[in-house]
């Protein structure tokens, strides 16, 4: 370790309120940081397409035929991988639970792929039970571009990099293979509660 | 490769603080006492490394504001939302150590041997390894004419004003504000485009050679306005700072 | 943040490699696009260190670092340096 750099300290807001809400080493923005690994990939909204299935077998909607489905308002806790982690973010998106069910499909595990080639893996024990969503607005807004629009997965009790911007599709597996990330040494399952963010860990 | 002489161009190493000063209200310039500092070539950086009680480590990157030759210098601009340059901007006092890594560096840096005339353009902060270019041409006795493009929000965000206001014969200094300007203000009032380049710019028939330095955004805007205006790419050097700059 | 270049990788590839990379040469191994690594498109702060091709946007290396380890995969280049 280099010589302490007198005065300096890494942000550790807390502010009042969120006693037992911020996991180990996080810290509290107001921000909404853009963090990427690529470009924001330009997707129309008339060459949109949402899959969930495995192979040959796919159940997928049409931007028009998911917006048409049951959404759900949540507001949650989000926890980034890099120490930010962002209180009472309110978004709009049809629940999981929903688009397994409507696919007819299952799975232990599953891969997200996202427009511009980024994947995650999850078990599909954390996609359900009313944990997570495809969510397509943000803060009462559509959601932008930069961060994951049209549409990106939200699953808020993982790090956040298991929340997959430009989703595309969900493919159900029966081995839980790591994604992007998790490739290169990040926790294979995430969890932030108990620090999970390499492998190992 | 010896071991010990190039240790400290390779890895880290503690430097002191020699002295901060204050270029603007947002902007300080901070001189380091580097002991194992090889000698750098104007257009380098180096990385800074802070770390805290807890072990955490945040790292950034930092032009060297001062020619070879000179003490080392890097020009911080605070950022509001930033996690290091507030620190450095408005915590770290002469006597302060401050770990770094440096000089890096081979693409966007300059001699007088590359010639020119020789094109800088500066978004805000990226000013700061033109400057350094500017006094190692000025150190060297080089005659090579040189136009410098700044492009700041205002006259008080314009750093080093006081020594461009000087400029070395040679040296054309052409300023925009884009956000205000002072009354009387006779000079360029917006966002560097297409038509305020081919007012300033080097014809490209000349072979002049360009460093742009600045946000991303500025860079790519200027950048590709000059190969449009007929540089070649390779005759057009960049550096990105991002949308937050060295933060 | 928004994309920066090469430049800002200086010093990782300095500490990788041992020697100074960005001026060194690179070839994008799915479009053949070649220049120098200072020019390539780069996404810091994230997980990990992203570098891109500056005409498909392939990925060309990805840097992560975990406990004082960096793991550097090179996969997208032909050539570098």
């Amino acid at each position: 370790m280099g010589p302490i750099s007198r005065g300096f300290r890494r942000r550790r807001q807390d502010p009042a309120g969120s006693a037992g809400r911020v996991p180990p080493g996080q810290y509290v923005t107001k921000d909404f940081p853009v963090l990427s690994a690529g470009p924001t990939p330009p997707t129309a909204l008339d060459r949109w397409s949402f899959s969930v299935g495995r192979g040959g077998q796919q159940k997928t909607w049409s931007w028009a035929e998911f917006r048409a489905l049951p959404s759900q308002d949540v507001t949650v806790d989000i926890h980034c991988v890099t120490r930010w982690s962002k209180l009472d973010t309110a978004w709009q998106g049809v629940s999981v639970d929903m688009l397994l069910d409507l696919a007819g499909h299952d799975g232990p595990f599953a891969m997200a792929h996202c427009d511009g080639g980024y994947t995650t893996n999850l078990p599909v024990a954390d996609l359900t039970g009313g944990k997570a969503w495809v969510a397509y607005a943000y803060d009462g807004q559509p959601l932008a571009p930069e961060h994951g629009g049209p549409a990106r997965l939200l699953v808020p009790h993982l790090y956040f990099w298991k929340s997959a911007k430009w989703v595309r599709s969900l493919e159900l597996r029966d081995t839980n293979e790591p994604g992007f990330w998790e490739n290169y040494g990040y926790h294979i399952y995430g969890d932030p509660w108990r620090e999970q963010r390499y492998a190992g860990d | 490769m010896a071991g010990t002489a190039l240790r400290g161009r390779l890895t880290w190493q503690v430097a002191k603080v020699a002295a901060v000063a204050d270029e603007t209200a947002s902007v300080r310039t901070i001189t380091l006492d580097v002991p194992d500092w090889p000698g750098h070539r104007a257009g380098q950086h180096l990385d800074i490394r802070l770390t805290d009680e807890d072990g955490y480590v945040a790292e950034r990157s930092y032009s060297v504001a001062s020619a070879p030759g000179e003490p080392v210098a890097i020009t911080v601009e605070r950022l509001d939302d930033g996690e290091v340059s507030p620190y450095l901007t408005d915590e770290l006092r002469a006597g302060d150590d401050l770990e770094l890594r440096g000089p890096i560096g081979g693409y966007f840096v300059w001699e007088p041997g590359d010639g020119g005339p020789l094109l800088l353009l500066a978004g805000g902060s990226g000013i700061v390894p033109l400057r350094s270019i500017l006094r190692h041409r000025e150190r060297t006795g080089s005659t090579v004419p040189v136009r410098l493009l700044y492009s700041s929000r205002t006259l008080d965000d314009v750093i080093y004003r006081v020594e461009f206001d000087m400029a070395a014969s040679g040296v054309e200094v052409v300023h925009t504000l884009t956000r205000h300007q002072p009354p009387g203000w006779a000079g360029y009032a917006r966002r560097v485009d297409a038509a305020l380049l081919a007012e300033v710019a080097w014809p490209a028939a000349g072979t002049p050679l360009a460093y742009v330095c600045g946000p991303t955004s500025f860079v790519e805007a200027v950048s590709q306005a000059l190969v449009q205006d007929g540089y070649p790419p390779q005759r057009v050097k960049t550096e990105r700072f991002g949308a937050t700059g060295g933060t | 943040m928004e994309a920066v270049d090469g430049n800002a990788i200086g010093g990782l590839l300095l500490e990788v490699f041992g020697t100074e990379m960005t001026d060194a040469p690179s070839v994008c191994v799915s479009c053949g696009d070649a220049r120098q690594v200072a020019e390539l498109v780069v996404y810091l702060r994230g997980p990990g260190t992203v570098v891109r091709c500056r005409s498909c946007g392939s990925v060309l290396m990805v840097f992560v670092t975990i406990h004082d380890r960096t793991c550097v995969d090179l996969m997208g280049l032909a050539v570098l340096g």
